[in-house]
Parts: C-alpha cells; sequence; structure tokens
C-alpha cells in the first residue's frame, strides 16, 4: 500500500518518532516533578491528583507532542503500510527514549535497560517481517 | 535502595500493555475504512474521528494514558516503556490462538526477543533515586 518514496516514508516515520520521544519525555518529566499519584491521591482525592497533572505546563507541552504525534501516525498509517509504520516508529522511539532519558531525565540507564532496549528493538522490528 | 513493585502497580503496567496494542489495531482498522489521507486532505482526519473503530481506539488509548501517566509517576521511563512492547507479543498470540493465524518464525523470534526485553528491566529497579518531591516531603513532615 506504501505510494510514497523512500524518502517521504522515513521522513513521516521519523517525524512520527521524534514527536514521540519529545512527548514521552515531556510527561515523563511532568510526573516526576510532581511525584508519586497515589500518594497525591491519598491526601487530595482523584481531582487533587488531576489538578497536579493538567496543572503542569510541561506535561501540557508533552500532550501537545503527543498529538503532533498522533496525527503524524494517523497521517503516515494511511500513505506507508502499518507492518512497516507501527514497528518502525515504535523501534526508533524505543531507542530514541532510551538516550533522551538518560541526558534529559538523568535516568541510570544501566546495562541491562541498553540490552532491554535493543531487544525490544530487534523484535519489534522482527515482528514486522 | 532497590524500587520493588507492588502486585496493584503491577496491574497498572498489565493495563499499560494491554490498552495500548489493542487501541493501536483499533486504529489501524478504522484508518483502513476511512481511507487514504493526502497532504492536500488533511481535513479526512476529523472525518476519521467519526469511524466506531477509531473512537473505539481513542477509548481505549485514552485508558492507556492514564495508567501509563499513574505508572511514570512511580517508576522510570526506561521501566515502563519495555511494558508497551509487551502489548505486541499479547497481539501476536491472540492472533495465533484466537484468530488462527499463522506467526512465521521470525515472528516468534521477535516475541522472544521482547520476551527477553522485558525480563532484563522487570528484574531490576523501577526508579533511578533522585532527591525526595516536594509533595513527598510534605507528606513525610506530616
Amino acid at each position: 500500500m506504501t505510494v510514497v518514496g523512500a524518502v517521504e516514508t522515513w521522513a513521516s516515520i521519523g517525524a512520527v518518532a521524534v514527536t514521540a520521544v519529545a512527548g514521552d519525555i515531556l510527561t515523563a518529566g511532568a510526573m516526576r516533578r510532581i511525584g508519586d499519584l497515589d500518594l497525591i491521591r491519598e491526601r487530595s482525592g482523584m481531582s487533587g491528583a488531576i489538578k497536579a497533572v493538567v496543572g503542569s505546563p510541561m506535561f501540557l507541552l508533552g500532550v501537545c507532542s503527543m498529538a503532533v504525534s498522533f496525527f503524524s501516525l494517523l497521517f503516515t498509517l494511511s500513505v506507508v503500510d502499518v507492518s512497516l509504520a507501527a514497528p518502525a516508529s515504535a523501534a526508533i522511539t524505543y531507542i530514541g527514549n532510551a538516550f533522551a532519558a538518560k541526558f534529559f531525565l538523568h535516568e541510570n540507564v544501566d546495562k541491562r535497560r541498553w540490552i532491554s532496549a535493543a531487544f525490544v528493538t530487534a523484535g519489534v522490528a522482527l515482528l514486522a517481517k | 535502595m532497590k524500587h520493588t513493585l507492588s502486585f496493584q502497580r503491577y496491574l497498572i503496567l498489565l493495563a499499560v500493555m494491554l490498552t495500548a496494542s489493542v487501541g493501536d489495531t483499533l486504529l489501524s482498522h478504522g484508518m483502513s475504512q476511512v481511507g487514504q489521507v493526502s497532504i492536500h486532505h488533511l481535513g479526512l482526519l476529523l472525518v476519521a474521528m467519526k469511524n466506531p473503530w477509531v473512537i473505539a481506539g481513542i477509548t481505549l488509548l485514552i485508558g492507556f494514558f492514564a495508567s501509563y501517566l499513574t505508572a511514570l509517576s512511580w517508576a522510570d521511563l526506561t521501566f515502563v516503556l519495555p511494558s508497551t512492547a509487551f502489548g505486541y507479543v499479547v497481539v501476536a498470540l491472540l492472533a495465533k490462538f484466537w484468530q488462527h493465524e499463522t506467526i512465521s518464525l521470525t515472528r516468534w523470534l521477535g516475541i522472544l526477543l521482547i520476551v527477553c526485553g522485558v525480563g532484563f528491566v522487570a528484574n531490576g529497579p523501577s526508579l533511578t533515586e533522585h532527591p525526595a518531591k516536594p509533595s513527598e516531603r510534605e507528606l513525610e513532615k506530616a
């Protein structure tokens, strides 16, 4: 079903992945700043937890990035085979997130997590075959 | 300190992996009914929002987002993300045993790699140690 050239195909898949990584990093960063939602819910109830989340500008920016990624995915699915678009964008997103989590969120991405990211990326790529 | 998860938190991760994979599958089915979206007719994306399969997919993805945010509030991004990949395994197994689809050796290998990848992080700590957050400090004082 792919109806565009290789450059357009990979540009649209890349756009999905980059905006997805930006969305994941921004929302994860926001949730880290907000703190454990279970603790907040115990103290302020569900409305307090929702207010804490939607009141975070970083979270809202992350949601905007995810929305752009979602519409990019819809566009990509309409011009590129789903068996290529979905796993390829997911695989690039997993590796991109591991790098971005280490550098922007300062997560301890140790050997175990790098191996996990590599295994998941390879596994997702093989599922597309 | 090693962060391990309670049974309830593993259930949240289960919700993350199931809602994401099934939601994506429904969205893909819906978009195949809507048809090709060109760069000159992006308005068709809004038409897609009226498709029942797309609506069902979006509903599940909202459930995914709620459970995903909850998980991110007590675990690292690089711990939570492999759980979403495990959803691909669930979909492949459903296709095999429910829809009786044939799964190639390459796909079984892919499934095995994802299971190993998820197993690597599932055994490790879920959260990187950082200074206590304001909400936690207040709670400790109380």
